[in-house]
């Protein structure tokens, strides 16, 4: 029972990755991407690949497979992009479908429908993260996750993120303020796919083998579900989200019903979650995270506050900056 | 020289010719007026001029530079800021927020600042309370300052049209295009616009508007040009204006337009 719910835990971080990409791709520049599982299956292959044919170390994969997800993303992103909404869907669709029948039919570097067995278990300085020992590998999943969560809170944080929410609310206003919109949303798929592949690297080290049935797009609804259901663009949702999606999704074994409950009735019941949820609750569990200007608000506060009573509101722009990150350094 | 100048602008949509040969001036610190019957082609031209749109034929000069077909967002780091006859703000972001995408360009690019947001903590804070000093200064130029963190979505039409105008001229813009700022405000409000119009062009922002309020027109403008089907069918004072015969006739010909002069 116990193990049962590391299990859990552990595909929950594994879907996490994915969320958080999605969240970025979906929650924040508001593109209806439907390709978590080809990034997802790039990740995989590539540690894959890399570890059994080329013997590389598990850690020193995981740029190449953020590179290969992140390029991928670029190739897709850049005549796609300009679609809008279900056009932008089902192109995406297509692509994480290609990545997998090619991945079923290249027989000399992935074999094919066989996969790939026998992938080496991750070791961090000698130390073998073993799958069966569950807690190890739930902490390196944690804490990658972790330095994932708080890069990506930077990023949207930044005039960056601003922007990117701002091609979500209106496309054309953006450009009107002077935003390169394909540009913005290219890099943001980009990163989006970038951090879906980590998942991918993930499930390789834990299953130690790969095969295409595991990267199938029942993988890219799932992920599409963590978010709707935790909340557009809101980090911490949509890992929520993809913890209440894994636990549904395990719910029949860990009650011993497996045998009762067939498989397909997880599809059902996702499927009702997202008609419930778009009827009661279409913001998701959390909702969107406001953006926080609290910190700048306070700063303006306290500079103009002064200044205000002394009758004097012209305050250089200079003096605010230099105080802001005074302030910020000590 | 103008500021800015359209040379023989056209712009056609299937059989319609929404914008037919138009060559339209805007002078330096002056406030142009662009009226003419609903479907006269204001907007299209606005369009064109401001890169949402590419004329079909025809030229655009800013400055005396090239602008033809130049997208949107590099026309308005050129300096030609606008506004929408329906309202686009960034509806669930905050008021600051939307005016700090005004901002936006002005704080670097993409390539050498994403990183930067990632890594360097205090880069972004430093950038941000910039940004955000600069954004308070023109909600208080508009009287918006105690609505900073409502959402734009919510605020009331008059403060949302407001709201846009104040967007625009944090880009810091040399060239202001307002499509129909008036429409759904109240006469009060009416007058508080004309007032900001006039206190934009003394800031040294040269305005373009589109308007149907022929009071509002009259008393602000310096000069006004006539679209009628597409064409250009007068150019001048206020006062050459009212008494043009083919204004008279475009206006009192077209049954759905009520304004009187
Ligand atoms: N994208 C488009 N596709 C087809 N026709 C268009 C398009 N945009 C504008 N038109 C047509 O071009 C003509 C001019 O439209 P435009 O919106 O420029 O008029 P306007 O002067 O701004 O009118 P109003 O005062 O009602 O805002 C109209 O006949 C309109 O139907
Ligand atoms: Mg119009």
């Amino acid at each position: 029972m116990l193990n049962f719910f590391l299990l859990i835990l552990i595909y929950t971080c594994i879907y996490a990755f994915m969320s958080l990409g999605q969240n970025l791709i979906t929650g924040y520049t508001g593109m209806l991407s439907l390709c978590a599982a080809g990034f997802f299956a790039i990740g995989s292959y590539t540690t894959a690949i890399l570890m059994t044919k080329f013997a590389w170390s598990w850690w020193s994969t995981v740029p190449v497979a953020i590179l290969l997800s992140a390029l991928l993303g670029v190739l897709i992103g850049l005549p796609t992009l300009r679609l809008k909404g279900d056009y932008l869907a089902i192109a995406t669709l297509g692509f994480a479908e290609i990545v997998r029948n090619v991945i079923n039919n290249w027989d000399a570097l992935t074999n094919g429908p066989m996969g790939i067995q026998r992938i080496p278990m991750i070791s961090f300085f000698g130390l073998k993260v073993s799958p069966y020992s569950k807690y190890g590998f739930l902490l390196l999943e944690v804490v990658l996750l972790a330095i994932c969560w708080f890069l990506l809170e930077r990023l949207v944080k930044s005039r960056m993120g601003r922007a990117l929410e701002a091609i979500r609310e209106d496309e054309i206003a953006a450009a009107s303020v002077g935003v390169n919109v394909t540009k913005y949303k290219v890099v943001s798929f980009a990163i989006g796919a970038g951090v879906s592949g980590i998942a991918g690297c993930l499930q390789a080290g834990f299953v130690l083998s790969v095969s295409p049935g595991s990267y199938v797009f029942m993988v890219s609804i799932m992920v599409l579900c963590t978010v709707v259901l935790g909340g557009m663009g809101n980090f911490l949702a949509v890992m929520l989200g993809a913890f209440i999606i894994q636990f549904i999704s395990y719910l029949p074994q860990l009650i011993g019903l497996s045998s009762v409950i067939p498989a397909q009735a997880k599809q059902i019941i996702f499927g009702l979650i997202l008609v419930i949820m778009m009827i009661y609750r279409p913001q998701g569990i959390l909702g969107r995270k406001k953006r926080d200007n609290s910190r700048a608000q306070a700063f303006y506060d306290q500079a103009n506050g002064d200044t205000r009573n002394a009758g004097r509101k012209d305050i250089g722009l200079e003096e605010s900056g230099a105080k802001c990150e005074e302030e910020g350094r000590v | 020289m103008s500021m800015l100048e359209t040379k023989a602008l056209t712009r056609e949509f299937g059989g319609i010719i929404a914008v037919n040969r138009v060559d339209f001036n805007v002078e330096r610190n002056m406030i142009t007026g662009l009226i003419g019957p609903n479907g006269a082609g204001k907007t299209t031209l606005f369009n064109n001029i401001t890169g949402l749109d590419v004329p079909s034929s025809g030229k655009v000069f800013f400055e005396g530079r090239d602008i033809t077909g130049l997208p949107s967002n590099k026309v308005c780091r050129l300096g030609i800021a606008r506004t929408f006859q329906n309202i686009r703000l960034f509806k669930d972001l905050s008021v600051i927020d939307n005016v700090m995408m005004g901002r936006h360009f002005h704080t670097g690019s993409l390539r050498n600042r994403t990183l930067q947001a990632v890594l360097s903590y205090f880069q972004v804070e430093k950038e941000e309370c910039e940004e955000y000093e600069a954004a308070m200064k023109w909600l208080e130029f508009f009287g918006l300052e105690n609505l900073r963190n409502d959402s734009a979505g919510s605020l009331p039409y008059g403060y949302q049209r407001e709201l846009e105008i104040a967007r625009a001229l944090a880009t810091e813009p040399k060239l202001l295009f307002l499509d129909e700022p008036a429409a759904g405000m109240n006469p009060q409000e009416t007058d508080s616009l004309m007032e900001t119009i006039r206190r934009i062009r003394d800031l040294g922002v040269t305005v373009v508007l589109i308007e149907h309020d022929m009071k509002l027109v009259m008393s602000i403008c310096d000069n006004i040009t006539v679209l009628n089907y597409g064409q250009k069918i007068a150019q001048g004072t206020p006062s050459v204006i009212q008494s043009d015969p083919a204004v008279i006739e475009a206006y009192l010909g077209t049954d759905d337009d009520e304004e009187d002069f």
